[in-house]
């Protein structure tokens, strides 16, 4: 054990601990309790009935009440720790609740009813995790069809975003030619430009090209990302211009350059578009919301919004739900997370 | 200046796994079979021709979805009415834009006619300045702990990273659970004897809480950026400056710094451009509240289009036409300084 | 107009791929259970009728408020929709008079509120109302007991309820003796108690007039010194709808002004932790009502199976379904003869039955210009700026003066825009 404590706490060259470390671990203590926290909170959360979401103070854990069957009533009693007049405290069951008296039986004994004070009571909880959170759902609703189309849009839209940004990006770092300036101004100055602001006139646009309540329709207003051009063209700039040259000395067309010579040595910032884009996709709510009105398109996201009502949210469906969608870009993260800094190391991202 | 390396120098980054490369196996079969055609094309246009086929892909989609959308932004803009379709709106020229410059004071957003657009310009140049500025301190740090020897660092490094990963919507959802008045934060001080409080009634902490829940889902990337920049920074330059007995502030102000610029830039930049759009996540954490004090444009000119009724796209696209130019401006000024900045490198 | 048959045009092939004869689509959205319930009686009814294939498209009730409505403009859209803003679209609906087997049937027992569902001056048979809602109070009755304060009775003003619940909750400890949603529709009931009417002669709207100011007024000061909760009412900018009812089922609110719809959502999640009982709603100087609301169920005009659609309605409206549908979603319904009948709702829970006919008497003492406010055109726009606008007075950002000055001048502006 003290060798563990020694191993954790050496220091280069031997040296005692400095202050800097000390705001280190801070720092990464405090980042760690930070950052993943919340999202643990949530997943507890989406364990809990929906009277177990409404307490304060909330439990991390989900508990319920415990209950009993006692003989002689029908149904399961919930039980209750009551003090009762004589300052004792015992386990009860509650059979009814009058006011602010509760009619109460020990469950051993079921003959007699002891009144209690509702003040004087406390329920007897016990953790439960509220699993039909998610059977339900996925009983109700369509999970594996939402789950493939949402498959489909992010791999679909990932891959022709790949291809057609890496296209426009090779052509508008490798070529000269009139307007590539001009082209390059409108990309950079379109990054800018929030979905939300041209919801209306894109909207109109899908309905009258005939892709409303389609895949398409989620997926070709994503792909001509100004981003991914931006990153991808920023990173080819770095490849020397020779390696192009000495393929057209070798007779290569242009389109093997591009797929034999650019793209290869393109693979980390390529990752990094792919990790993105296909996070982008995957959590898209309020597009595909406005696009897909048809049960058998709807993605994940989509499907978990039917749960807001007018009046009422259904709130445990909709974390158990979550809890869900997250789990495939976790997994697609750890897959690819040694991509990411490799790819933004070597892109120079400038 | 850290010039990134040159490719053949470069750690081989696209190491070739088997089971990629059989996966890559058709995808290079489709790719070799395109080639016959488009030899054929390169032989009829030239080189030229083959640029625009390259770029023409791209930029027929971007046409259709993003910039006809703006044109059509454009149009809504000198019309009104309710009707969503061009042909039922009528004309009626710089109306949109004189009822949003229609204010008596022009230093006091309640005095003009749409005080909401006024106030949330107002709220949105705040939060910009507030969560660039504090985003880009708060990943600096984590970069350079991240780039000391730590063990376990690409853990660590994947701590920072994960809220990237999740949805704005989820990222609001979370942090509205957390702050709420049956949240995570009163049951946590409630034990300590406070009572629990409207954490998002209160004007001041609901914009610090989503300055602070929007750096929160974001520096997680530009953490990254920032770290990858460090680590282009080579090692004998701090060795030197130790051997001369720098004190380690000074290295940080003239070795550091200096070499992280330019990712420090792209990181300014993409900051901006997020912050500026910010929508989803302040949508769901406060909703614009208490009162209008964390609206801001996007959720002002979506709720003007599309949400309330009857619903005003012309209004909105008025607004999202005056925000776009602002926009082009801090892009344009930005490329301006990236520039300078190149040449500068290049003396 | 070339625009537009463009879009008809590939509307319609879009249509042709996707839609087959036969089937019928309901855009549906769920505030509890009544999506599974609706399922049911749909499925039993593609038992009935082999040849029509009915798909229930469940959606965000979002998908509803903001998208329908722009699909409609486009001439898409489902061929049946469960729709709030019913009036507001009239003009999209199918007549479905010429095509259901018994009109007669319909204008008697749904006769009620068909207005609220066609356009001006029709006899248009648009569907019917899946549920009615009124807006009433909800009082913690334990609390109330515990405090040992009796709870005001059926003609109770505004002002003794407010006096009785800020006995309660200083006796009890609670933050909040009152709390209303935030929401414009509910703010309305007690603005017509006070005397108001938002209608202006020419059917468009009028200025506040002195009743609304003095609900307004009241409940502003009433939020300002912690009489009403004030946090639902601040936590979003806009009109955006907000409830409190979470406050209300963790017992911190003594009197929650809410409505009907409310009963199976505290039938779930209070279960036994206390009592509560509907109280109706409370009086002012003019009158002591509710305002009326719900959902309905309304056929497009754009369906391509026009029959189909009118046999799933006639079906869905039929005495016993409705009648089923109602017991077991806690819904009161619309239906004139199932409500002769009597409902008898499908509950564990004494308090339901109880609270559901205690709205079911409430909608006695509501008043005729309450009962105006759905099928007018105008009052989604008063419900919208009166909801941004007190939120903001009550956030302190501006008097209530100004707020009232700034209802005004946003309807206004509402209505020139609009361009009627």
């Amino acid at each position: 054990m003290s060798t563990a404590i020694a191993f954790l706490t050496r220091r280069k060259g031997g040296k005692f601990w400095h202050w800097t470390d000390i705001v280190t671990w801070v720092w990464l203590i405090g980042g760690l309790i930070v950052m993943f926290g919340p999202a643990v909170w949530l997943t507890f959360s989406s364990f809990k009935t929906p009277a177990g979401l409404a307490e304060f103070p909330p439990s991390l854990l989900p508990y319920v009440t415990q209950q009993v069957r006692v003989e002689g009533y029908e149904k399961p009693l919930p039980l209750f720790n009551a003090k009762l007049a004589d300052g004792s405290t015992r386990v009860l069951a509650e059979v009814r609740r009058i006011g602010i008296v509760s009619q109460m039986v020990d469950p051993k004994a079921p003959g007699e009813i002891i009144k209690v004070r509702i003040g004087d009571r406390e329920p007897v909880r016990e953790i439960s995790f509220a699993t039909e959170n998610y059977t339900q759902p996925f009983m109700q609703f369509d999970f594996f069809r939402y789950l493939w189309n949402s498959v489909f849009v992010t791999v679909t839209a990932t891959l022709i975003t790949l291809i057609v940004n890496s296209m426009a990006a090779f052509a508008l770092s490798k070529y000269e030619f009139k307007g590539r300036n001009a082209a390059m101004l409108v990309i950079l100055a379109t990054l800018m430009v929030p979905l939300s602001v041209i919801l209306v006139p894109l909207y109109s646009i899908i309905s009258s090209v005939g892709l409303f309540n389609s895949l398409w329709g989620v997926i070709l207003p994503t792909v001509a990302t100004p981003t991914g051009v931006f990153i991808l063209r920023q990173y080819m700039l770095t490849i020397p211009d020779e390696l192009i040259d000495a393929a057209r000395m070798d007779k290569a067309s242009e389109w093997q350059i591009y797929w034999r010579i650019i793209v290869p040595l393109t693979a980390p910032a390529l990752a990094v578009l792919a990790i993105f884009s296909v996070v982008w996709r995957w959590n898209d709510f309020l597009w595909p919301l406005i696009v897909l009105s048809r049960r058998e398109l709807y993605t994940l996201q989509v499907g978990l919004s039917i749960y807001s009502g007018e009046l009422n949210v259904q709130w445990h469906y909709i974390l158990a739900m979550t809890v869900v969608t997250m789990i495939p870009v976790v997994l697609v993260f750890i897959f690819l997370q040694r991509f990411i800094t490799t790819g933004i190391a070597g892109s120079g991202l400038k | 200046m850290a010039q990134p390396k040159p490719p053949s120098e470069r750690p081989a980054a696209p190491q070739r796994h088997d089971w990629l490369s059989v996966l890559l196996q058709p995808v290079h079969l489709v790719m070799g079979l395109a080639d016959y055609p488009l030899r054929y094309l390169q032989k009829k246009t030239g080189i030229g021709g083959m640029a625009a086929f390259f770029l023409a892909p791209n930029m027929l989609i971007f046409a259709i979805f993003v910039l006809l959308p703006l044109v059509i932004n454009l149009i809504y803009s000198v019309t009104g009415g309710s009707a969503l379709f061009l042909d039922e709106r009528s004309f009626v020229g710089a109306d949109q834009y004189r009822q949003i410059f229609d204010c008596t004071n022009y230093l006091d957003p309640m005095s003009c006619q749409e005080d909401a657009f006024w106030t949330a310009v107002g709220n949105t140049f705040w939060f910009v300045v507030l969560q660039v500025s504090l985003m880009i301190l708060v990943s600096l740090i984590t970069a350079l702990i991240l780039n000391r020897e730590l063990i376990g660092r690409s853990f660590w490094r994947a701590v920072f990273f994960f809220p990237v990963l999740l949805s704005p919507v989820v990222v609001g959802l979370i942090w509205r659970w957390i702050l709420q008045r049956q949240g995570l934060l009163n049951s946590m001080l409630y034990p300590l004897g406070f009572e629990p409080y409207t954490w998002l009634s209160d004007r001041t902490f609901a914009f610090a809480a989503v300055v602070g829940v929007s750096i929160w889902a974001h520096m997680g990337f530009y953490t990254l950026i920032l770290l990858a920049g460090l680590q282009a920074i080579p090692k004998d330059l701090y060795e030197a400056a130790e051997m001369d007995g720098t004190k380690p502030a000074r290295i940080f102000w003239r070795i550091t710094l200096p070499l992280l610029m330019p990712n420090l830039l792209v990181v300014i930049v993409l900051a901006l451009i997020k912050a500026v759009q910010v929508f989803d996540e302040v949508f769901v954490l406060t909703g614009g509240g208490p009162g209008t004090s964390t609206l801001f444009l996007t959720q002002y000119i979506y709720e003007t289009g599309f949400v309330s009724l009857p619903r005003n796209a012309g209004l909105a696209a008025a607004a999202s036409i005056l925000m776009g130019l602002v926009l082009v401006v801090l892009t344009l000024l930005q490329l301006g300084i990236a520039r300078k900045n190149e040449n500068k490198g290049k003396r | 107009m070339a625009l537009k048959s463009l879009l008809a045009a590939s509307a319609l092939a879009l249509m042709a791929t996707t839609a087959q004869a036969g089937d019928v689509r309901i855009m549906w959205y769920s505030d509890g259970i009544e999506g599974e319930v609706f399922q049911d009686l749909i499925n039993r009814f593609m038992k009935e009728n082999p040849g029509i294939n009915v798909i229930v498209d469940n959606v965000a009730y979002s998908v509803i408020k903001e998208q329908l409505p722009v699909q409609l403009e486009a001439g898409n859209g489902p061929d049946i929709a469960r729709v709030t803003a019913i009036k507001d679209l009239a003009k999209h609906w199918l007549d479905l008079r010429p095509l259901v087997a018994d009109a007669k049937y319909w204008d008697d027992n749904f006769g009620a509120n068909a207005d609220w569902m066609r356009p001006d001056g029709s006899n248009q048979i648009s569907g019917f109302m899946t549920q009615l809602t009124l807006t009433g109070g909800f009082a913690n009755k334990t609390l109330f007991e515990q405090a040992g304060i009796p709870l005001p009775g059926p003609k109770a003003t505004w002002d003794e309820w407010a006096a009785a619940a800020k006995k309660v909750a200083a006796s009890q400890q609670i933050p909040y003796p009152m709390a209303m949603d935030r929401s414009g529709h509910r703010i309305t009931g007690p603005n017509i108690s006070f005397g108001a009417n938002y209608i202006g002669k020419d059917g468009k709207p009028a200025p506040l007039d002195a009743g609304a100011k003095a609900f307004l007024g009241k409940f502003i000061d009433w939020a300002k010194d912690g009489s009403m909760s004030k946090d639902v009412w601040v936590s979003a900018a806009g009109q955006s709808y907000r409830a409190a009812a979470d406050d209300f089922i963790n017992g911190q609110v003594a009197y929650y002004y809410a409505g009907s719809w409310q009963v199976p959502n505290f039938a779930k999640k209070i279960g036994t932790n206390f009592d509560w009982v509907a109280t109706g709603s409370p009086c002012g100087p003019t009158a002591c009502t509710g305002l009326p609301g719900g959902a309905g169920l309304v056929a497009v005009k754009y369906t391509k199976n026009p029959k189909e659609v009118a046999k799933v309605m006639d079906y869905l409206a039929r005495k016993d379904i409705v009648k089923e549908f109602s017991e077991r979603t806690l819904f009161l319904p619309a239906h004139k003869g199932v409500i002769a009948e009597g409902v008898n709702f499908k509950s564990d829970s004494p308090l339901v039955k109880e609270a559901l006919n205690n709205f079911v008497n409430a909608t006695k003492t509501t008043s005729d210009l309450a009962l105006k406010m759905p099928g007018w055109r105008w009052s989604d726009t008063m419900y919208g700026a009166i909801v941004t606008r007190v939120g903001q007075a009550i956030a302190g950002e501006m008097s209530t003066t100004d707020a009232f000055a700034r209802i005004d001048s946003d309807v206004a502006e509402k209505v020139k825009a609009s361009g009627l």
